[in-house]
C-alpha cells in the first residue's frame, strides 16, 4: 500500500462519522432555518428577532460572556502562575482545581441553587448568625441582579479550571531561561509576567479564550437552574422555540445565530492573538 | 570597579551538596574561567553570583557591596545564557534594548547603545529580525550584545559557545576575548572546554565535586597542577601518572628508574609527567609501544609502562613501530609529585 495514503485512510472512519452525524444534520438545520413550508425565506430570523424577549436574550448572553470570561481569564492566569511555580504538590493542586470540571453544568447550577435558594445554605447561615430575620429571595423574579450575580459565580466556579489547565500546560512550554534572562536584565516579577509570560503564552491564551467564549455563548443549564425564565439567554430561547413553542424553524434560526456569534468571536481571537511564524518559540 | 568576592559560599539541594565552602576573589576587570566537568558545581556557582540561586550559606560581594540578599537586577550584572535566551517574540533590536528599557533609559540613549553594541558584534543588519530567523551563531551574538548594552560591571557567561559548531566556536572565542577586554568588565565564564578556558582566561578556577581545586593562571594550572585531578583533567592528552616507591630519602624509584624527588614520610607517592615532557633516548622509563597516532606537527605514542598506560608526544620525525621497546626520559624540571592519599601536589 502507498505509505502516503495510510494516514488519510486511517482518518476516513472518523471523517465519515462526522460527515454523517454532524455535517448532514447541520445542513438540515441550516436548511430549516432558511425555509418555511419548503420555500426559502428569512421569516424565521424575523420572527426570532421580533420576539419581545429577543433584545434581553442577546443582551444577557453577551453581558454574561463579557463579565465571566475576563474574570475567569484573570483568575486562571493567577492560578496557573501559582501552580506552575509549585515545586511539590503540583498535581494535587491541579486535581483539586479541576474538580468542578467533572460536574455537569446542570449539576453545577443545582449546587448553586442549593446555596442561594430561599431555604438554602446562605439563608440558613445568615439567619443562624442573626443577620436576617427572614430568608432573602436571592433568586426571585424581582431580583434580576442577584440572579445574574449567582449565575456569574456559578459559571466562574464551574469553568475556570478548564482555562487554568490549558494555561498551566502552556506555561510549562516556556523555557525557564527566558524568565531568568528577563530577571537578570532588570524585569520585576510583574514586568516578567507582562513582557515575557503573556506574549509567549499567546498560543495557549488563544485556545483557552476561544474555548471559553464558545462555552459562554452556549450557557444554558446553569441559567435554567438558577434563574428559570427570569434571565433569558440565547440557548434557553432556542430551547423554548423548539419545545415550548414547537417551532423547529425558528429554533434552527436561533441555533444558527449562536453558531454565527461563536464563529465570529473565534475568528476575532485567532486574528488578535496570532503569533507570526518568525516569532514562535 | 567591580571586584567579586565569594566568601564561604555553600549550596545544598536537599541532601545533595553542590558546593562546599567556596572562597574565590576575582579582581576588577579580570577574566575568570570556572572550569570543570558537568556536575562539578560551576554553573551553580555562577547562578549564585547572578542571584538566580540563593546560597545555603556564605556571602557574595560585588564591588565592595554585599549582594546576596539583592535580586539579580540590583547586582550590576549582565548574563549570557547557554541557550542564548534571545526572546522569540521581540526583534533583535528590542532584545538588545530589553534591559535598557527596564532601566527606563531615554529612547535616544537606548538607540545609541543598541546600535553601538550591534556594530561591535557585527549584527547591525539583523536588528529588525526575530530570533527564529537567526542562526545559532547570530543568536549568540545577540545574547552577547544584549549583555554588553547594559554596560555592566560584571558579565557572567554560562557555556556560551557550547552550542556552536567547532569552526564558529573558534571564531567567536577570539572575538569574545577582544570585545570583553575592550569593555573593561569583570567576567566570569563557565565552561567544560579546557582549550576555551586556557585561551580566554586571566585565571582559571578548576572545580571538582563542588570545590575549587586550584585557581591560577592558565600556564600555572597547566605546569603546576595543585592536585592530581587538575593534571588529569587539563591537557590533551592528560598527564601521565606512575607509582613511585621510596628508594632513599629524597629519591624515588619509578618503573625501575631512580629519580630525585621530594622528601616525604610516605613509602609510596605518585610520579607525574606531561606527555610532551619526555624524550625517547638511551635511558629512561622502559616502554612498549602499543598505538601510534601521527597528528601532523607531532606523533602521539601510547605505550605500556609497568603494565600501565603511558602517553608520549614525540617529534613527527621519530621512527617508531608498534611493539618497539623505547626508553622515555622525563625532563627533570617538568616532573611533578602527588601524595596518593590527599591527591595534593608535593
Amino acid at each position: 500500500m502507498n505509505g502516503k495514503a495510510l494516514p488519510y485512510l486511517l482518518l476516513m472512519p472518523a471523517t465519515l462519522f462526522l460527515c454523517v452525524f454532524f455535517l448532514y444534520p447541520f445542513a438540515l438545520v441550516a436548511f430549516e432555518a432558511f425555509t418555511r413550508d419548503g420555500a426559502f425565506t428569512l421569516d424565521n430570523f424575523r420572527t426570532m428577532a421580533g420576539s419581545w424577549k429577543f433584545p434581553a436574550t442577546v443582551r444577557n448572553t453577551l453581558l454574561l460572556a463579557a463579565i465571566v470570561v475576563p474574570i475567569q481569564l484573570a483568575m486562571a492566569l493567577l492560578m496557573a502562575s501559582v501552580v506552575s511555580r509549585l515545586e511539590t504538590g503540583r498535581s494535587a493542586a491541579l486535581y483539586i482545581f479541576a474538580i468542578p470540571l467533572g460536574i455537569s453544568d446542570l449539576a453545577a447550577g443545582l449546587i448553586w441553587l442549593a446555596i442561594f435558594d430561599q431555604s438554602g445554605f446562605l439563608n440558613t447561615l445568615l439567619s443562624d448568625l442573626g443577620i436576617v430575620d427572614r430568608p432573602i429571595m436571592f433568586l426571585g423574579y424581582q431580583s434580576k441582579l442577584s440572579i445574574f450575580i449567582a449565575v456569574v459565580l456559578a459559571e466562574i466556579w464551574r469553568a475556570t479550571a478548564i482555562m487554568m489547565v490549558i494555561l498551566v500546560a502552556g506555561m510549562g512550554l516556556i523555557p525557564r531561561e527566558y524568565h531568568e534572562a528577563a530577571e537578570v536584565f532588570g524585569a520585576s516579577p510583574w514586568k516578567r509576567f507582562v513582557r515575557i509570560t503573556l506574549p509567549l503564552l499567546r498560543p495557549s491564551l488563544q485556545t483557552a479564550i476561544i474555548l471559553r467564549v464558545i462555552l459562554a455563548f452556549e450557557v444554558f443549564a446553569v441559567v435554567a437552574a438558577l434563574g428559570g425564565t427570569n434571565l433569558p439567554v440565547l440557548m434557553g430561547e432556542t430551547f423554548n422555540w423548539q419545545f415550548t413553542l414547537q417551532d423547529r424553524n425558528v429554533a434552527a434560526a436561533s441555533a444558527l445565530l449562536i453558531l454565527a456569534i461563536s464563529i465570529g468571536f473565534t475568528l476575532l481571537f485567532l486574528r488578535v492573538l496570532r503569533v507570526p511564524r518568525e516569532a514562535r518559540i | 570597579m567591580a571586584e567579586i568576592a565569594i566568601k564561604g559560599v555553600a549550596k545544598r539541594f536537599g541532601g545533595f551538596t553542590a558546593l562546599h565552602q567556596v572562597d574565590l576573589t576575582i579582581a576588577d576587570q579580570e577574566f575568570m574561567v570556572l572550569l570543570g566537568a558537568s556536575g562539578c558545581g560551576k554553573t551553580t556557582l555562577l547562578r549564585i553570583v547572578a542571584g538566580l540561586e540563593t546560597p545555603s550559606q556564605g556571602e557574595m560581594w560585588i564591588g565592595g557591596r554585599r549582594v546576596d540578599h539583592l535580586p539579580p537586577r540590583d547586582r550590576g550584572i549582565a548574563m549570557v545564557f547557554q541557550n542564548y535566551a534571545v526572546f522569540p517574540h521581540l526583534t533583535v533590536f528590542e532584545n538588545i534594548a530589553f534591559g535598557l528599557r527596564m532601566k527606563k533609559l531615554p529612547q535616544q540613549e537606548v538607540e545609541r547603545r543598541v546600535n553601538r553594541t550591534a556594530e561591535l558584534m557585527h549584527i547591525e543588519q539583523l536588528l529588525k529580525r526575530y530570533s527564529g530567523q537567526l542562526s545559532g551563531g547570530q543568536r549568540q551574538r545577540v545574547a552577547v550584545a544584549r549583555a554588553l548594552a547594559m554596560e555592566p560591571d560584571v558579565i557572567l557567561m554560562d557555556e556560551p559557545l557550547s552550542n556552536l559548531d567547532a569552526l564558529l566556536r573558534l571564531e567567536m572565542r577570539a572575538e569574545l576575548k577582544g570585545v570583553l577586554a575592550a569593555s573593561k568588565t569583570t567576567t566570569i565564564y563557565v565552561t567544560h572546554d579546557q582549550v576555551e578556558a586556557m585561551s580566554l582566561a586571566d585565571r582559571i578556577a578548576v572545580m571538582h565535586q563542588g570545590r575549587i581545586v586550584q585557581a591560577a593562571s592558565p600556564v600555572e594550572v597547566y605546569r603546576n597542577p595543585a592536585a592530581r585531578f587538575v593534571g588529569s583533567f587539563i591537557g590533551n592528552p592528560p598527564m601521565n601518572f606512575l607509582p613511585a616507591a621510596k628508594a632513599a630519602n629524597g629519591s624515588w624509584s619509578v618503573a625501575g628508574l631512580t629519580l630525585p624527588g621530594p622528601k616525604s614520610d610516605r613509602q609510596a607517592i605518585e610520579f607525574a609527567i606531561r606527555p610532551e615532557d619526555v624524550e625517547a633516548g638511551e635511558a629512561g622509563l622502559p616502554a612498549i609501544v602499543r598505538v601510534i597516532e601521527p597528528l601532523g606537527p607531532h606523533t602521539l605514542v601510547t605505550c605500556d609502562v609497568e603494565g600501565g598506560l603511558f602517553r608520549a608526544v614525540l617529534e613527527s620525525s621519530a621512527t617508531v613501530a608498534v611493539g618497539d621497546r623505547l626508553r622515555l626520559a622525563p625532563k627533570p624540571e617538568r616532573i611533578r609529585w602527588f601524595d596518593p592519599e590527599t591527591t595534593h601536589a608535593i
